[in-house]
């Protein structure tokens, strides 16, 4: 198993610019953000919706490198997993081709994708091609597609937004116990409050406007306690000052 | 749920293949109905430059008996399938460039303009005076003909690259080979498969005139001939057996391709 780098992530974002377009000014978007993901740890986010929370994941993963400040991983290339709000998962590939390309040929770790599947409940689907299953399915190759490379760290932007309860809380129970086997750091965002402390250990909120972050809170909740929905609604109100 | 999947997916293939039956008779008849129209025309008009469809089989099946009509056929061949490929790999590559690059597209916009409207006849008279008369210069001339059609067509796909997919390929450090050929390609598939559809009758009929007007075989070359002697019989006769070439090869090989390309598409 590929050893989990005991390096923090320090993001430092001073300042995060979109240029004008045809009928917008140009519009500050991020500004003097500056915090410190621990390893291991499970940090969820949240704020208003547009502002800016996908940006910031852009910038941690390196696809937006447009914008003051830095983003420090220590020594070494990450390998980082990323989990969007929509699958994107190549509708022209199977089920098990999708999960193993992020892989080099020959990689041993390809002869698990099977284990794998049937973990994240998709046996059977190997060789079904994405637009033939439901989001929920596809959302689980995703999940699968993230895990398989063991990343140092996991992003995910609302990955189970837009599905009916039942199966968003079986695809977050499935989060859990994937992490649980190996716990690997993730910043998760979120919209959904009792989503957000559910399943992390810590919380940052950012502000909408020219979002900054207004709070970094811990969540005080055992294991056991995340599956009692009495005591993670306590925790939501105490941290969200929630009626 | 995979058991229902395939059920249906048979099923769709047997209303499919009923389907293409009924198409198949319905040409079928109305290629009769024109062979019938075309005697009666004959008939009446009764005039050697309008040979009968009989006459026309017998001057092929004399073509195929002296080893002739394959020779020539296959010249022709060749030359289409070399000058297609060519023509495919470039122009493809082209529409890529264009299609992703602003820059790429904004310098070189006019040039395809310029090649898409110079007339093919001007191009391989010009590769004959340049290059003389060559195997390449034939080549070449059919090339440069159908390279700007298809690098217009493949920008078009290229412009409407789904970035998500391109942002996917880098986090998930694809390299560029894996991203082509498991990202960009099989989005840009539908739009080879319209360039190689239009590409393929677009290159067969300039390869005839690169022939009849440089090269001393091939079925452009035999037309030439029969121009010359008037002989309207034998010009049908090769007409008639490349269009059946290319529809062989269009169905034979372009459909099938495409078929397994659209496989995953529900």
């Amino acid at each position: 198993m590929a050893p989990v780098t005991d390096n923090p992530f320090h993001v430092r974002i001073a300042k995060k610019i979109y240029p004008p377009v045809a009928n917008r000014d140009a519009h500050l978007v991020l500004r003097d953000i500056d915090f410190v993901i621990e390893p291991r740890s499970f940090v969820v986010m949240t704020g208003p919706s547009g502002c800016g929370k996908s940006t910031l994941l852009n910038i941690i993963a390196g696809l937006d490198r447009d914008f003051e400040g830095r983003v420090d991983v220590g020594a070494g290339e990450p390998t980082i997993g990323y989990i969007f709000q929509s699958p994107r998962l190549l509708p022209w590939r199977t089920v098990e081709e999708n999960v193993a390309l992020p892989l080099p040929k020959g990689d041993a770790r390809r002869e698990r994708i099977p284990d794998l599947l049937a973990r994240v409940g998709l046996t059977g689907q190997a060789t079904a091609y994405p637009e033939r299953l439901s989001l929920g399915m596809q959302r689980r190759v995703a999940l699968a597609r993230g895990f398989v490379l063991e990343p140092d760290i996991l992003l995910m932007d609302e990955p189970f937004v837009s599905l009916d309860d039942p199966t968003a809380r079986d695809l977050r129970q499935l989060l859990i116990d994937l992490w649980n086997r190996r716990p690997t750091t993730v910043l998760f965002v979120t919209h959904d409050r009792h989503e957000a402390v559910m399943l992390g250990t810590r919380l940052l909120r950012l502000s909408g406007g020219s979002a900054t972050l207004v709070q970094d809170e811990a969540i005080r909740l055992s294991p056991g306690d995340r599956s009692d929905p009495d005591r993670v609604r306590a925790e939501q109100r105490r941290i969200f000052h929630d009626a | 749920m995979l058991n229902y999947s395939t059920l249906r997916a048979s099923a769709a293939n047997v209303s499919m293949s009923n389907s293409a039956l009924v198409r198949l008779a319905w040409s079928l008849g109305s290629l009769l109905v024109f062979l019938i129209f075309w005697d009666v025309a004959a008939n009446i008009i009764d005039h050697r430059h309008l040979p009968r469809p009989l006459q026309v089989w017998q001057t092929l099946i004399e073509q195929i008996r002296t080893g002739d009509l394959l020779f020539h056929v296959g010249m022709t061949l060749g030359r289409v399938l070399v000058s297609f490929f060519v023509a495919m790999l470039i122009g493809g590559a082209l529409g890529l460039a264009l299609g992703r690059s602003k820059m790429a597209d904004l310098l070189f916009d006019s040039w395809l303009i310029f090649f898409l409207n110079l007339p093919a006849l001007v191009i391989i008279i010009l590769c004959y005076v340049w290059f003389g008369l060559t195997e390449t210069a034939a080549i070449l001339a059919v090339a440069i003909n159908k390279i700007p059609n298809v690098a217009v067509t493949v920008r078009e796909g290229a412009r409407s690259l789904s970035r998500d997919l391109n942002e996917m390929a880098e986090i998930y450090r694809f390299g560029w080979w894996k991203t082509l050929r498991h990202v960009t390609l099989p989005q840009l598939a539908p739009f080879f498969a319209a360039a190689a559809r239009s590409g393929l009758s677009l290159v067969w009929k300039i390869v005839l005139v690169v022939e009849l007007l440089g090269r001393s075989n091939g079925v452009g070359f035999q037309l030439h001939t029969a121009f010359q002697l008037f002989d309207v019989s034998m010009i049908l006769a090769y007409a008639v057996s490349f269009i059946l070439v290319i529809q062989v090869i269009e169905m034979g090989v372009l459909q099938p391709i495409e078929a397994r390309v659209n496989r995953w598409r529900r």
